[in-house]
């Protein structure tokens, strides 16, 4: 289903150069209408290409006024059911109504550590220029599968 | 300042190493790449500039966008890497390179273990065997931790967050500044002086009217697998909604070979069977909730049409038969009107409840929805909007179109230089060997791994030919292997400057082509997608797709195709390509797509050439050559590999020898009959 934007709720992330989800959408889909010669809403972004959209929710997700929302594909679902998430920073909510009304609710972690808060080499060994040709990373983590000798038949 | 439409502003930059793309491959390739570039500094005083572009934005760029429910490649302490080099084998019909499958095998687990160093939750088994989710405080991986294992090779995770934290590592390790988004790379160039060198990469910003010219020692080419080359099975809105991401265009495979890089099985296609229009996952469903996937009479097909298994010995024997023998299976009742097939959810949620208590009962129901909420929310979109409840309704399943990648279940891609310590070929020793051209390497490494046949040109993750089954956690692993080979390559060639072989004027024009074409002819007629000078990127897709769907073995003809029908994909393909000459772009947003389709094309060219020269069918169930529709262990057991001439625009296809580096009998049990 293609993402749209509700025009009560964008604010165009308040005139910067450019909008949140024109910033994370992986297929260059979201634009923001400046002067509203495309959609008649100035100031607010749109999908400019539906068709191409995986509803990968990247844009749903990162709309810092929860303007974004999706309307399932309309040559493939029946109307009236919607899926929409509250991603925070350690968890995602997800609020899933389906066509007859029924309600669910989900609350997943999606991850352990506070946002921006990854050393990439803090406590990490450097590499030695000795070991490049060498199999294995310039780190060991417990995790290098040396295998047993005997399997290589060719050896 | 930037130019306007039509005037870009040209960049120039040289670095030592450019990353191309921002996926899983190039974020563990910019991770692992800067600590072998500061010992390069300390140890031996190379300074490396390196530089990395990304057509998307990293945070949420490459197939684990949207977030993943599993890890499908973690190898544990109590399996071996030829274990996996087994399976990889098994499932892609015998053909794939033992040598990059057990390297990979070997250093997978160390990606997965910074993953949840960084803040990924895996999911943990306790003492009673009881799951929890990944932010409950069990121990890691690293520490002993158990893992929730939904296969011999999987783990569940809550994945939503994936790619943004892998991303997040990424970005630090490197830095911003070595960092630019929104720079679609569109054509590789060799170098002056050596056409089977790479010297540079140009392309230009999707963002401000502006055109990057870089050169460079070495590069490392990651942009991603092929999707939307066939006429997908919805084709209105529901046409993005493809099984992998839809902005996977082709871009390594075919900038790989218009610089002359060597492909490898660029048959092989992926047709995965899904929940029916959403493309959800049924890994979790078969594996951790025990699902069975019946025909409409409630059958169970594996069963029924188990005898077709022995059809296809080894490789049908296995306790798990390969993937496209699987869809084989499957389409059989499809094609005789047992259809449409379903994953009884039902059946299997219920028998879950028998055992389990209410607590139990509602954490499995989130379970499942998790799995799709976390990579396929379209698939939810789907449940919702029929009211389906997977304890209370059956879902249909459905092959897809195909596909064209390296990392999941396929292994379509670049050959590339492996490890030399695990008993790979040195030679090329077999009947037809005088048939691969005489300027490409023997054997199965030529010194820098990774390294496909053009020097300094990289890959990684899709990119990588003749694998396969290494998905995000094996990609990164890959990028990192590639990070480090191309250190080395740099030191070694640290006094070697590169040269274009075409002026840069001569490549602007070429990049910005669509627009000048739209510029030139736009106002010829009065509705803008209706002119005979042009043709639009979208119309140019429908044609691609509609070509390799009706000729190439694409869903119209259930996958099948014959010599015949390839001859005249061959012809209108080549008049596609003319015709892409005439591509027209209004705006930057439109020339992203006129490259892409590009790309697609040559991509899409390269898996016909490769269907019509292997002449047999090696893929049941993925596609069937009929007038060859057999598996030919004794003429075809071996790899198709092409190169590509830019300058004359032709192929040659040839065969190189395949041979197991791992005993692959232990995976057999006898035929059955």
């Amino acid at each position: 289903m293609p993402t749209f934007v509700r025009t009560d709720k964008c604010d165009g992330c308040k005139g910067q150069d450019k909008t949140a989800c024109m910033y994370i959408c992986p297929h260059d889909l979201m634009m923001l209408d400046k002067d509203g010669s495309a959609t008649g809403h100035a100031m607010k972004a749109y999908n400019q290409e539906p068709e191409q959209c995986w509803e990968c929710y990247s844009c749903v997700k990162i709309c810092p006024q929860q303007a974004i929302e999706a309307r399932h594909y309309a040559d493939i679902v029946p109307l009236g059911g919607s899926v929409q998430p509250l991603r925070g920073t350690d968890s995602i909510m997800w609020t899933i109504k389906f066509r007859n009304g029924t309600l669910k609710r989900f609350k997943f972690p999606i991850r352990t550590t506070p946002e921006g808060s990854i050393d990439p080499f803090g406590g990490k060994p450097e590499a030695k220029m000795e070991n490049i040709t060498k199999s294995g990373f310039f780190n060991q983590e417990n995790g290098y599968r040396a295998g047993n000798p005997a399997e290589l038949i060719r050896k | 300042m930037a130019g306007e439409f039509g005037k870009p502003e040209v960049i120039q930059e040289e670095v030592d190493i450019l990353l191309i793309g921002g996926g899983m491959a190039c974020c563990g390739a910019a991770y692992e790449i800067m600590r072998w570039a500061e010992a390069a500094k300390k140890e031996v005083g190379v300074d490396l500039k390196i530089k990395l572009v990304d057509k998307a934005a990293m945070d949420r760029s490459g197939a684990v966008a949207q977030g993943l429910s599993a890890i499908n490649t973690y190898i544990g302490p109590e399996q071996d890497p030829a274990d996996y080099a087994r399976m990889v084998s098994n499932d892609l019909m015998g053909i794939t390179r033992d040598d990059l499958a057990y390297d990979l095998g070997r250093h997978v687990d160390e990606s997965v273990h910074l993953f949840e160093e960084w803040g990924l939750p895996i999911w943990k088994t306790d003492e009673n065997g009881e799951r929890h989710d990944g932010s409950k405080g069990l121990p890691t991986l690293k520490d002993g931790g158990k893992p929730v294992r939904s296969g011999k090779w999987q783990i569940m995770i809550n994945g939503e967050s994936y790619k943004w934290i892998v991303a997040e590592a990424a970005k630090k390790a490197l830095g911003m500044d070595r960092i630019q988004e929104r720079i679609f790379i569109v054509k590789l160039v060799n170098d002056k002086n050596d056409p089977n060198r790479i010297a540079g990469a140009v392309g230009f910003s999707t963002r401000d009217h502006t055109v990057h010219v870089y050169k460079f020692k070495a590069c490392l080419l990651a942009a991603g697998g092929c999707v939307n080359l066939f006429r997908p099975r919805s084709v209105g809105e529901g046409q993005g909604r493809a099984w992998y991401p839809v902005w996977n265009a082709g871009s390594t495979y075919a900038m790989a070979a218009e610089a002359g890089a060597e492909l490898t099985m660029m048959e092989n296609r992926f047709v995965p069977a899904r929940f029916k229009d959403g493309y959800g996952p049924v890994g979790a469903w078969f594996l951790l909730f025990k699902a069975k996937a019946v025909n409409a009479l409630g059958e169970v097909y594996m069963d029924r049409n188990k005898e077709m298994l022995n059809d296809y010995p080894p490789y049908g024997l296995a306790a798990v038969p390969a993937s496209c023998l699987r869809n084989h299976l499957m389409l059989k009742e499809m094609k005789e009107g047992r259809g449409p097939i379903y994953m009884d959810t039902v059946s299997a949620l219920a028998k879950l409840k028998e055992t389990l208590s209410p607590r139990e009962v509602k954490h499995l129901e989130a379970e499942a929805w998790e799995d799709f909420l976390d990579m396929c929310i379209g698939q939810c979109g789907v449940w919702v909007g029929e009211n389906i409840e997977p304890e209370k309704k059956n879902s249909e399943l459905m092959p897809t179109e195909p596909y064209l990648l390296g990392s999941h279940s396929g292994c379509c891609g670049i050959w590339v230089s492996g490890p030399e310590d695990l008993g790979a070929p040195k030679a090329e020793e077999h009947a037809e060997a005088g048939k691969v051209p005489g300027h490409l390497p023997s054997g199965w490494s030529w010194g820098y791994r990774s390294m496909t046949t053009v020097k300094g040109l990289f890959t990684a993750g899709d990119g990588v030919g003749a694998s396969g089954h290494k998905f995000s956690s094996g990609s990164h692993a890959e990028g990192r292997i590639c990070a480090k080979s191309m250190v080395k390559f740099c030191i070694d060639n640290k006094d070697w400057k590169p040269e274009l072989d075409t002026d840069i004027n001569t490549l602007v024009e070429e990049i910005y082509k669509p627009v000048r074409t739209y510029l030139e002819h736009k106002d010829y007629t009065t509705a803008i997608d209706i002119n005979p000078h042009y043709i639009t990127p979208k119309m140019l897709q429908f044609r691609l797709q509609k070509i390799m769907d009706e000729y190439v073995a694409g869903v119209a003809t259930y996958y099948t195709t014959n010599a015949h029908m390839l001859k005249v994909a061959e012809e209108k393909l080549e008049m596609l390509k003319e015709d892409a000459m005439k591509m027209r772009a209004k705006d930057l947003h439109e020339l992203l797509r006129a490259w892409e389709n590009y790309h697609r094309i040559i991509t899409a060219e390269a898996h016909m050439k490769h269907i019509q020269f292997r002449e047999e069918s090696r893929y049941p169930g993925f596609y069937y050559r009929m007038d060859k529709n057999f598996v030919d262990e004794e003429n075809w057991k071996c790899f198709v590999n092409s190169i590509y001439d830019k300058t004359t625009h032709k192929w040659t296809v040839f065969k190189r020898k395949h041979v197991d580096l791992v005993d692959k009998s232990k995976l057999f049990k006898p035929a059955a009959h």
